[in-house]
């Protein structure tokens, strides 16, 4: 039982990982239809360039999760400006390119930060660890600090997409960008936002997620792998999709792994294949009307 | 007052507008007729700039707005009730309303629309004003579409076949909504393919048959044509 707990927390706080990485991934196909594989090596980068910044002084994670934020927020900004015109909103164009920017991403960290995992440590009490006042388990609290933070972000993501204009707006082109722009609205520049937003905690996810998942060239396709599989689960272009998806897989993957090690990726896949027979839009996606 | 002028426009790869040329002036209601597959839709979402011609122009008072973004040409008062509704059915029936509302241009005549007159003119949406716009009916939908429009505070409403699909008592309702509207100083375009709430609306009939108009005349002479009527609208 107190496995099982402690899996438990685990198994949330990927979820809670994921989430932040598969809400943008969701976010930018749901308004721009662009399916982003690059994504996963955008997670990647944001955390290599908080290695750079934090170098030695562990005190340093929270400039080094501010720099890797903003600096996958700027890549976002250059990929949407100079890289997606090219393609003409060709779907497979979409995908072979980002596809290769995986590939470049990947060599150029490898000639930078070279292939040795890299690990950042937390600061301070958040590298300790607690007792719980139950069953006396032994847990970080670093964990529960990038569980609640993921929390944090996902209830802002909430509010600003429901409670407000640009979130209206954002809903609205998820629902039919040619009536959004009808209406006035530039909705290029609401792409290039969400692409940003999207890139930004993408970056800020792939800083949080190193001191549970590590560092390392590859790391990328691992974390794109649960995305797609998010999306899968929740429905693409789904916001609470992605919550739901990213419990769903946090919490499968974690205790697949803990429990059927040998296994494990197959039972990683049976939600997918059992989202796929019954309800192949996703548990929250809607069916993609022509 | 918009002019179009010799416009040609594909769809994919599908020659659709074949050089159409059509005056829609300003405080009238214009009608466009025609059977399906003509390029009615095609030639509103060309003027709307949702279409970009390969050739021909679209004048907004003179000014050219062929191929420029939907987005310009509706701050310069075009506004769109498309085919099909498209309401956002994800959003309430007031984020709705409120999401491309914007004060007028400056001369604007007529009435200046806000939330409050948009439910006194569909008052079924104020009932509603919470619900998402995919849970209304058609008829809702479609005010909803209207009112849409209308909080742009536009000078010219473009609206492709707005009783399609309706009760005969909305199509009614939607009927005098246009008259109204044309009444108080709002030019209107209108695509149908309800021949009776075309005849009854408009000042000016134009018919699209093959990606050009092949005819244009006032209700009364179209009335008097059988022999148009019975080749291009088959009434």
């Amino acid at each position: 039982m107190t496995e099982f707990i402690v899996q438990t927390f685990n198994g949330l706080t990927l979820a809670g990982i994921i989430f932040l990485v598969s809400s943008g991934f969701t976010l930018i196909f749901g308004v721009m239809r662009v399916t982003n594989l690059a994504h996963g090596a955008v997670y990647l980068m944001g955390g290599y360039v908080a290695y750079s910044v934090i170098g030695d002084h562990t005190g340093y994670f929270f400039y080094g999760l501010a720099a890797g934020t903003a600096a996958m927020a700027g890549l976002g900004l250059l990929m949407e400006r100079l890289l997606l015109p090219w393609l003409h909103h060709v779907e497979m164009a979409e995908l072979l390119a980002t596809l290769g920017l995986i590939y470049v991403i990947d060599d150029v960290s490898l000639a930078i930060w070279g292939g040795n995992p890299l690990n950042i440590n937390l600061p301070g009490v958040l590298g300790d660890s607690s007792v719980l006042p139950f069953r006396r388990i032994v847990y970080p609290n670093g964990r529960f600090f990038i569980l609640g933070v993921a929390v944090l972000v996902g209830v802002l993501l909430f509010a600003m997409l429901r409670l407000t204009r640009v979130g209206a707006i954002i809903r609205a082109g998820v629902d039919d960008r040619d009536m959004v722009n009808a209406l006035g609205i530039n909705v290029r520049r609401v792409f290039t936002g969400v692409f940003v937003l999207g890139s930004a905690l993408a970056g800020f996810a792939g800083v949080l997620g190193v001191p549970v998942l590590g560092l390392y060239t590859g790391g990328d396709t691992t974390i794109l792998l649960f995305a797609l599989a998010v999306v899968v689960v929740g429905g693409l272009g789904s916001y609470e999709g992605a919550i739901v998806g990213s419990l769903v897989i946090g919490l499968v993957d974690t205790y697949g792994t803990a429990y059927f090690p040998a296994i494990s990726y197959v039972v990683l896949f049976i939600p997918l294949v059992v989202i796929l027979l019954v309800r192949p839009q996703g548990i929250l996606g809607r069916r993609v009307m022509a | 007052m918009i002019e179009v002028e010799d416009v040609h426009t594909y769809r994919g790869i599908n020659y659709v507008l074949q050089g159409v040329d059509l005056a829609i002036p300003d405080q009238q209601c214009t009608v466009l007729l025609g059977r399906n597959g003509m390029g009615k839709t095609t030639l509103v979402q060309t003027i709307m700039g949702l279409l970009r011609p390969r050739r021909g122009s679209v004048r907004l008072d003179g000014r050219d707005v062929a191929g420029k973004p939907a987005y310009e040409v509706a701050r310069l008062g075009v506004a769109l009730v498309p085919q099909g509704r498209h309401v956002f059915p994800s959003l309430t029936v007031e984020e709705n309303l409120t999401l491309g509302a914007r004060r007028p241009l400056d001369g604007h005549a007529g009435t200046r629309w806000h939330l409050d007159l948009v439910y006194q003119l569909f008052p079924p949406l104020g009932d509603r004003r919470r619900n998402r716009g995919g849970q209304l009916s058609g008829g809702e939908q479609q005010m909803l579409a209207i009112g849409r429009a209308l909080m742009t505070n536009p000078r010219l409403l473009l609206m492709d076949e707005p009783s399609e699909g309706l009760a005969p008592v909305i199509v009614e309702r939607v009927g005098e909504v246009v008259s109204q509207l044309r009444a108080e100083g709002l030019s209107v375009f209108l695509v149908e393919q309800n021949y009776q709430l075309a005849v009854r609306s408009a000042d000016t009939i134009n018919i699209l048959a093959s990606g050009t108009v092949v005819w244009r005349g006032t209700p009364d002479e179209l009335e008097g044509s059988p022999d148009v009527r019975e080749t291009h609208l088959g009434v």
